[in-house]
């Protein structure tokens, strides 16, 4: 019989479809893992609402409780519950690894543009916080454009959700 | 159904496909990205709702006649100048703002909850038409624009929700003749061409097939 540690071993296998280098364990989107008589009941919150992978996350979830012999039944959560902050401390590092700055930490109220333009964001190449930013707006809803003045070049900024 | 939601879900399933309307038109290779980006987040947020007023989002968004659909006129406009779509953004997220506030306040738990993540969400997209207001305030297309679609903001809100918006905007409420065919409830003639182009793929294909 399957258990919920195994359920969490077998997901942080499952990589995130846009990043590949994050599972979705690191990411944080798991909220909880339920294991009874076979069945594995999995909530697992969306990032951004918009965002084209979600389909793809929770096929892969239920493929994944299949192949370990139970009966998935993935709900997908839609409130407040995800927030960036909750993406684990080795998925920042490997965030960051990739090129992608990780996000700055929630804070009580909802981020303004002159935060996003303070040049306070780091380089996720060289380090530099001689950063600007280019565009809230990026090739995902989850992230945003800069430039780095240092290395003169363009990174990707997660958003802080 | 809850028709206060249905509008909002259809107000932006609509608004996503005229942003999206943009992508490779923008005056800027930036302002690709973000009305891309917004576009998709908008109908995001769509699917989001749809899927909590019934189980089928696709069908709630494609297989319904033009008469059922809840948008209100303003998300209807197909705005083919920069000053009047940035006009659009900036109106509508404002009162956008004030209507998911008040969702968040809601006593259904599921429905609060989704209200507070598109919140979260759309603190970007306010970002955006913030930024676009500093930058063209000032100049007479824009002023003109905003003058042209105020009646059509105001029919985004139901009427408690309208002083609020008039004072964050700081413009004075529209007189009933001005609001005639602008409220929800009304549709455009723009409406029946975005829907035939928007069900056509579905409409076309017999019911059950697979993409």
């Amino acid at each position: 019989m399957v258990t919920a540690a195994q359920v969490w071993e077998a997901f942080e296998q499952i990589p995130d479809p846009e990043i590949p280098v994050v599972s979705l364990v690191d990411l944080g989107v798991i909220r909880s893992v339920d294991v009874s008589d076979g069945h594995v009941r999995v909530e697992f919150t969306p990032t951004f609402l918009g965002c084209p992978a979600l389909e793809v996350m929770k096929q892969a979830l239920e493929a994944k409780v299949s192949e370990l012999g139970a009966e998935p039944d993935v709900q997908v959560v839609q409130d407040d519950s995800w927030s960036t902050d909750k993406i684990t401390p080795a998925g920042r590092e490997k965030l960051r690894a990739a090129g992608f700055a990780p996000p700055p930490p929630r804070e009580a109220s909802a981020p303004k543009l002159v935060q996003l333009q303070a040049s306070v964001h780091r380089c996720p190449y060289c380090g530099s916080t001689e950063t600007k930013l280019e565009n809230i707006f990026g090739p995902t809803p989850c992230r945003s454009l800069r430039w780095c003045e240092s290395c003169r070049q363009p990174f990707e900024q997660f958003k802080t959700i | 159904m809850n028709a206060l939601l249905l509008g909002l879900a259809d107000d932006e399933l609509v608004l996503g496909w005229r942003d999206s309307e943009w992508t490779g038109i923008a005056p800027m290779l930036e302002e690709d990205v973000a009305f891309s980006s917004i576009a998709q987040n908008e109908i995001g947020h769509a699917r989001a709702l749809y899927q909590l007023l019934g189980d089928n989002p696709d069908a709630l968004a494609f297989d319904r006649p033009l008469d059922e659909y809840r948008c209100a006129p303003l998300v209807e406009l197909r705005l083919l100048d920069w000053a009047r779509t940035i006009a659009r953004r900036w109106l509508y997220e404002v009162a956008d703002e004030i209507r998911i506030a008040a969702l968040m306040e809601d006593g259904d738990p599921a429905v609060a909850g989704l209200a507070a993540k598109i919140n979260r969400e759309e603190a970007y997209h306010r970002m955006h038409a913030e930024m676009w207001h500093e930058r063209l305030r000032e100049t007479p297309q824009f002023r003109a624009a905003v003058e042209e679609l105020w009646p059509y903001a105001v029919g985004l809100l139901p009427e408690g929700q309208r002083d609020e918006l008039a004072a964050r905007v700081s413009l004075p409420l529209p007189g009933d003749s001005l609001l005639l065919g602008k409220e929800r409830g009304a549709h455009t003639d723009e409406l029946a061409e975005l829907w035939d182009e928007m069900t056509m793929v579905r409409r076309s294909a017999p019911a059950g097939a697979q993409w």
